[in-house]
């Protein structure tokens, strides 16, 4: 077993992630099979919004892997450039989830008017929080990535990215599709 | 190993010593990053707060034996504040004693140097472990202070009580601790992932899987346990925190929520965490028998297949808590069945230590008298474990005294005797003296037959049917009899005289770490490659990096003439 050492904590890092997400999710799901009226709740979420927010963190995916490929040719800039426009891609699922919260919590829907709704802001919460640390990360390991430094950082964030992206498809029809 | 190879490494050593640099105090004490240093941080932090945790048994054990009495440095105590007493006793004894001690303390002091390495392979994450941890000190002890005192809710912290203010009354005491009890679990993360990826790509070049020390391999099991079971619970304590402050109903049934889910939540994760403390303890225990026995462990990988058994096992026996909690009762047989089933790897680690004194040559060293109190004591937890696991008895013995004695009968070997008997045994290396051995033994039979006088007696009154939440007994006619009440007497004596022993060992520790013999590098004979490091090792353990060529219970070796083989040395 010769997995690069930083590569190796990521994966580590990842199963505590897994059972943290996993932890919740199931609470949510044991608690939905005896809720049916949690479904009229869910009714209330913006499916169309959730959509577009998918195919955005999917897309900054893309350009993770992008900057991973430019990374093992040895192109720095290209790599951070790269990242940057994934950090463009994880704002942007950030700001249209603070409207979709705004616009949700000004129609009356809190995190204590029910049990779906506090799981809904609980683990969609979680996530957002997830997603600004990637960005945090990568606009780190981006700087150091442009002076051709640390490269295989590049792959080590990239592997938490899509992870987190992972989360998300699992959230998306918890949370949005099922109605 | 070639000879070419071995002249890199030695290279390679050189340039190694260097990169190490003299530091300041600063540096070297506050803001190190040397798993040695952290491992010091760690160790004196859990000795610290065991002091904190044992004052408070002090206290609630004397409120039992004589009730209404005003305890000596402490004063009267209230309802609430007994209640606060016994929720951090468990809370410290198990997250700021067991934890740091067992697995950061020995994990960090043991992984670089046995696995033969100069360091962590993330040393500032290893910090940032500790500073995290420390943080988590803090925030606990600044509950005990603040207005409504300490949180009352029991070390389980079940809902309602731990969530709704109006029952707890202690809605500043209650959220500080569920976030000291998670920051805690940050640090320990971050510590666990430093331990697993260094002992899967750090080790002396020849150290396969099998060379690795038992107790490293221990710790590491643990480490991966931990890992996979805290999650559920750190979401649970967001839940919890929500409930508190922003009074969602996770743990609501009015409001759609469910009490019990907190107890699969924490459940789930706390009893791997049993193992999770148990295994390091273990390990140390297996170190120190073969050591002193001059025999190679009996059956080394036979213990690492029951360790990945159990670990296995151990998250499949988390509802054994919950038999009265409103179960399913199929669910409870399922639950019963694991349960037993996981005795039976434990059972053989046990048997495993036995076969390995059979024939040795014994050492009655004072490490060696607290790894054979270890196996004697846990054993009497263990059988009275299976009376707790078959689910018809739990339910008579659920919440009582016998409950309370069981648990300290597995817990007190776990987080009192391996680090007492760890602590004897590696402090020459740690810090290149020797500890008095009389007055070890003397601190040892001080400590070992109180303990018995303190949980013997808990488990007559579990049996008499004494509830375990109780403060003043006098208010139950059925339970203030004479003979109950001398029992509870018993006991709280028998506590002070340990907790008078302990002057014993904290006297020789430090007059022995001022004044005892200079140790050499290898005092006891061992084979495992901290032994050929300085006692005490310096910033990056060794000035040329170790190779390995066997493993590390090469005892008594026919036809070798002396009786131990150091795996660092060349066949």
């Amino acid at each position: 077993m010769n997995i690069p050492t930083g590569r190796l904590a990521v994966w580590w890092v990842l199963v505590s992630e897994i059972v943290i997400f996993g932890g919740l999710l199931a609470s949510y799901l044991m608690n939905r099979l005896t809720h049916a009226d949690w479904a009229d709740q869910a009714a209330h979420t913006n499916t169309w919004i959730g959509a577009f927010n998918t195919l955005v963190l999917l897309t900054s995916s893309l350009s993770a892997v992008l900057a991973h490929q430019a990374a093992e040719k040895g192109d720095g800039p290209k790599a951070a450039r790269l990242l940057w426009l994934t950090v463009l891609g994880g704002a942007t699922f950030l700001v249209v989830k603070s409207f979709e919260w705004t616009h949700e919590i000004r129609e009356g829907f809190t995190i204590t008017s029910s049990g779906f709704w506090s799981y809904y802001y609980t683990a969609a919460g979680l996530h957002a929080f997830h997603v600004l640390c990637g960005m945090i990360l990568m606009i780190w390991v981006a700087s150091t990535a442009a002076k051709n430094q640390e490269l295989h950082r590049v792959e080590n964030i990239g592997i938490y990215w899509h992870f987190v992206d992972i989360v998300w498809i699992f959230l998306f029809p918890l949370l949005y599709i099922a109605k | 190993m070639s000879h070419t190879s071995h002249t890199e490494a030695h290279g390679a050593g050189a340039a190694h010593a260097d990169s190490h640099p003299p530091q300041s105090f600063f540096h070297k004490y506050l803001w190190s990053t040397d798993h040695k240093v952290i491992a010091m941080q760690y160790l004196f932090t859990g000795m610290a707060m065991a002091l904190v945790g044992a004052f408070m048994a002090y206290v609630f054990r004397m409120q039992l034996a004589f009730p209404g009495m005003s305890v000596p440095g402490f004063g009267v105590v209230s309802p609430g504040e007994y209640n606060a007493m016994i929720t951090n006793h468990g809370s410290i004894m198990i997250f700021w004693v067991a934890m740091p001690v067992l697995i950061a303390g020995f994990g960090n002091y043991l992984i670089p140097l046995m696995c033969g390495c100069d360091d962590m392979v993330f040393p500032r994450v290893n910090r940032l472990s500790y500073q995290l941890f420390f943080l988590s000190v803090l925030v606990l002890i600044a509950s005990l202070f603040v207005q409504g005192g300490g949180f009352g809710g029991a070390w389980t912290a079940y809902p309602p009580l731990s969530s709704v203010a109006k029952y707890n009354l202690t809605p500043w005491g209650s959220l500080l601790w569920i976030i000291a009890v998670a920051l805690e679990f940050v640090a320990f993360l971050l510590g666990g992932i430093n331990f697993i990826t260094t002992a899967m790509n750090s080790r002396a070049p020849g150290m396969k899987a099998f060379d690795v020390p038992i107790v490293v391999w221990m710790i590491v099991v643990a480490s991966l346990l931990f890992m996979a079971s805290v999650g559920p619970l750190i979401a649970g304590a967001v839940m919890l925190i929500f409930d508190q402050t922003l009074h969602t109903g996770f743990f609501d049934p009015a409001r759609g929520g469910d009490p019990v889910l907190w107890q699969h939540l924490f459940w789930f994760f706390g009893h791997p965490e049993v193992y999770v403390v148990l295994l390091p303890a273990m390990g140390i225990v297996a170190e120190i028998m073969t050591v002193f026995a001059r025999k190679k462990l009996f059956a080394y990988r036979m213990v690492i297949y029951s360790v990945i058994a159990t670990g296995v096992l151990s998250f499949f026996v988390w509802a054994h808590h919950q038999f009265i909690a409103g179960i399913d009762p199929r669910m409870a047989n399922i639950f019963t069945v694991t349960t037993l089933l996981i005795s039976i790897p434990i059972a053989e680690l046990c048997f495993v230590y036995i076969a390995t004194l059979y024939g040795g040559s014994i050492r009655l060293t004072t490490p060696m008298l607290w790894a054979l109190a270890f196996v004697a004591e846990f054993l009497i937890g263990g059988v009275t474990g299976i009376y707790l696991g078959a689910s018809g008895a739990d339910i008579f013995f659920h919440d009582t005294y016998f409950v309370v004695a069981h648990f300290h009968y597995t817990f007190f070997p776990i987080a009192i005797i391996a680090v007492f008997a760890g602590i004897t045994f590696w402090f020459p290396k740690m810090f290149g003296r020797y500890m008095n051995e009389t007055w070890g033994k003397v601190h040892f039979w001080g400590t070992i037959i109180p303990f018995n006088l303190i949980f013997i007696p808990m488990f007559l009154l579990g049996m008499a049917g004494e509830h375990r939440r109780i403060y003043d007994y006098t208010h139950f006619p059925d339970l203030a009899l004479p003979e109950l009440q001398a029992m509870r007497i018993l006991a709280t004596v028998a506590l002070l005289v340990m907790l008078a022993f302990q002057l014993v060992f904290l006297v020789n520790f430090v007059l022995s770490l001022m004044r005892g013999a200079r140790a050499s590098k290898n005092p006891w004979n061992a084979n495992t490659l901290e032994w050929t490091a300085e006692s005490p090792p310096p910033h990056g353990n060794w000035a040329e990096l170790p190779n390995c060529y066997r493993g590390p219970y090469e005892y008594s070796v026919p036809g070798r003439e002396l009786d131990y083989w150091p795996q660092d040395e060349k066949a």
